[in-house]
């Protein structure tokens, strides 16, 4: 590990965004629609460039460089010293790039997507602010100032699901809520840590947290990663707390392109990633990352089969393919969860930038069983979201195949793995491949299902909608081929240039290119039998869902229903909670608070109303009282001695 | 020198405060109330004199002109104010002078 190099332009990443919020807060309404769609995707832009410039660096340097810039002490309390420090390694390289370009792209879509809408510049202003805190995540060199991006994050996740809050706030809340319960695990497993690093002073910087890592007891270090795993279910929407990414739909959908798709979701991935010196140590805690990744991955993709909202079918596959990420890295291969990120970020962003233009062409309307034959209206949009779908499922050639093999090999043979983790990944990598064919069957295909009078009006977007379609789409189909698998072509330039931050992917078990390949094959089979089966149902037979739905129903009214989960959460959880919080309002607030308040208040008056009655207004008997007392007061005098 | 002695001022000056307080606390017109504090005022200007003549000292007499000079000043101001009530209310009895109160 070279010592990093000190330079001083990073903070101009973060910046850049930063300044985009505060022009839209105090300028924006004054300098127009205009202004604010230059200088907001502008700042990204900006951010971006400068992303790029300090890569060109790092890649100047010798592989396991890092960038780093101390920008002032932040808190100093005993042997607490935080930093507001930034680094870029290879891991936050790559977390840079796809942030800030993904981001940029989302933004030139925005201005497009937005346009009309009456509250456009506090959109912009929300979504620099998100850009801003997703740069000081991925860019922080501890973990205080990761958390400060991760809480900033959270907020503007909130504030942009509930950007419609005239018409539905109810969503937000639940993402707000769901993510407090994950961050307060992030916070007691960052307490522990910071308690358990022994003397002297601690900066919590990973560098410092890798170096002591080893000092702490296995039982610690292993209590500490499942707390800091809470956190990342929570914000990366994995079992138990997935509930809340489905209804951050409700958002607008480039939000739910950037926030929920290609950025923020995947800050559990990153963190993991970037703390894996301290998963190693914990053999226990990647066992349930890695579970809960396969199952996450396996639960969401049933789910996604029976939605008919194009953007919750979206959001389903969001979860699962997060849980692919959490698979990857829980079976100890790193880069390629952090790869699978990357991909994802492509083509999910992708996906979900499609459906907005769907959503738009369509003035609205989101349910797929009113789309159908849109192909002919909307080229464009169809060819990318063709491009994300072969991308998705892991048709050979794209984005998606290279990161998800690499995870299904790595958690056939990782000594991490099992054939068990394989197996739910392969089954959720079938029917992936089921619920986006049918998707892009039901949208793009057949005949057109919409009334005459929408039919109407479905166009093809405008430019600044378009043109990041086509790049992303391009990025989709290239964008695997920095990671092909060993032995092929130039091999994996990706995982070698995050080899020295995250260290060698674990020795395979059962290595050789037999079983690899066949691996490889199996899970392009089932994609293909996704493919087949979402054909002959969808363009072949389209009654044959209907029929199946009615013959197994109830399986279908389980599936259909979300499992129930929400409901369950709702009885177990929410009511509970809520039965109490009513009773000590009822009880504890007006009862005893207010009673003692209140009360104090009604006994003063009660004795005030007692004692005014000696005002009668009788001049005679002041007089007479003032003489009593004259005389009491002689008398006091005369009698003492 | 006189050979009244000065108790029999003490003892009459007594009787004149005792009489003026009681008629204070215990007549209604408000007329009356006020010549008896007249009067209570007096008993004392007698206690001041006569204990000037006793003690062969003119300080006592001076307290007494203040005291004659506030009493003119309060009758004005009274009487004043007992006009103005009586304007008001058409009434001199204390018991219904009595709005100041809860």
């Amino acid at each position: 590990m070279h010592p990093a190099t000190p330079v001083s332009f990073l903070w101009l990443i973060p910046a850049l965004p930063a300044f985009g919020v505060l022009f839209n807060v105090f300028l924006g309404r004054r300098a127009g629609h205009a202004a604010v769609s230059l200088v907001s995707p502008g700042v990204v832009g900006g951010a971006f460039v400068a992303a790029a410039y300090a890569f060109t660096r790092l890649l100047a340097l010798p592989p396991g460089s890092a960038l780093a810039e101390r920008l002032y002490p932040w808190i100093t309390a005993g042997t607490l010293q935080v930093d507001v420090a930034f680094r870029i390694d290879a891991l936050s390289a790559v977390m840079v790039l796809v942030v800030s370009g993904v981001g940029f792209l989302i933004h030139v879509y925005s201005v497009g997507y937005m346009h009309d809408d009456p509250d456009y510049v506090r959109y912009f202003t929300y979504l620099n602010l998100f850009t801003f805190a997703m740069l000081v995540l991925v860019l922080a060199d501890n973990l205080p100032l990761l958390f400060v991006g991760w809480e900033g994050v959270g907020l503007c996740s909130y504030l942009l699901i509930g950007f419609w809050y005239d018409k539905d706030a109810s969503a937000g809340k639940k993402a707000f809520v769901v993510n407090r319960i994950g961050d307060a695990g992030f916070l007691l497993g960052l307490f522990l840590l910071f308690w358990n690093l022994g003397g002297g002073a601690h900066s919590l910087s990973f560098d410092e947290i890798a170096a002591h890592a080893r000092q702490i007891p296995a039982g610690t270090v292993t209590a500490i990663t499942l707390l800091l795993f809470v956190g990342a279910t929570g914000k990366s929407a994995q079992l138990p707390l997935y509930v809340w990414l489905p209804d951050a739909m409700a958002g607008p959908t480039p939000v739910s392109a950037l926030i929920h798709a290609a950025t923020m979701v995947t800050a559990g991935v990153y963190m993991i990633a970037r703390l894996h010196f301290l998963y190693v140590l914990a053999p226990l805690s990647m066992g349930v990352v890695a579970t809960v990744g396969a199952l996450t991955a396996l639960f969401a993709a049933t789910i996604g089969l029976m939605q008919n909202d194009i953007k919750k079918v979206l959001a389903y596959s969001t979860v699962s393919q997060l849980g692919y990420m959490f698979l990857g890295v829980g079976v100890g291969a790193f880069s390629a969860g952090v790869f699978h990120l990357m991909t994802h970020a492509f083509f999910k962003g992708l996906l979900f930038l499609g459906a907005g233009s769907v959503i738009h062409g369509m003035g609205g309307e989101q349910d797929m069983q009113k789309m159908g034959g849109l192909r002919a209206y909307q080229p464009i949009t169809f060819w990318t979201f063709v491009a994300a779908t072969l991308a998705i499922t892991g048709i050979p050639g794209f984005a998606g195949f290279f990161s998800k093999d690499e995870i299904l090999a790595q958690a056939f043979s990782s000594p991490h793995g099992s054939v068990w983790l394989w197996l739910l990944g392969a089954i959720a990598a079938g029917l992936t491949s089921f619920y986006m064919f049918r998707l892009l069957f039901l949208t793009f295909f057949g005949e057109c299902r919409a009334d005459e009078h929408v039919r109407h009006h479905i166009h093809e977007s405008p430019a600044a909608m378009t043109m990041p379609l086509i790049v992303l789409a391009i990025l989709a189909v290239i964008g695997g081929y920095v990671g092909v698998p060993e032995h092929w072509l130039w091999g994996n330039r990706f995982a070698a240039f995050l080899e020295p931050v995250l260290g060698a992917p674990p020795e395979a078990v059962s290595a050789g290119a037999a079983t690899e390949y066949l691996l490889m094959g199996a899970s392009v089979l089932v994609a293909l039998i996704g493919l087949g089966v979402a054909y002959q149902f969808y363009i072949v037979q389209p009654g044959l869902p209907t029929f199946l739905a009615w013959k197994a129903q109830g399986a279908y009214n389980l599936i259909f229903n979300k499992y129930y989960v929400d409901e369950i959460y709702d009885l177990l959880f929410v009511r509970s909670t809520v039965r109490l919080s009513t009773w000590l309002w009822r009880f504890f607030d007006v009862g005893i608070i207010d009673g003692l308040v209140n009360g104090t208040a009604e006994a003063v008056g009660a004795n005030s109303g007692l004692w005014r009655r000696w005002q009668t207004g009788n001049v005679q008997q002041y007089a007479a009282s003032m003489l009593l007392g004259a005389m009491a007061i002689l008398g006091y005098f005369a009698l003492r001695r | 020198m006189s050979a009244v002695p000065v108790e029999w001022f003490l003892v009459l000056a007594a009787l004149l405060f005792t009489i003026g307080a009681v008629g204070v606390l215990v007549r209604r017109n408000i007329i009356v109330i006020f010549m008896c504090i007249e009067l209570m005022l007096n008993a004392v200007n007698l206690v001041f004199v006569a204990f000037s003549r006793q003690l062969h000292s003119m300080d006592g007499q001076v307290v007494v002109f203040f005291v004659m000079t506030v009493a003119a000043a309060e009758a004005a101001v009274g009487l004043a104010i007992i006009i103005a009530a009586f304007r008001n209310r058409e009434t001199v009895n204390a018991d219904e002078l009595n709005l100041l109160r809860w």
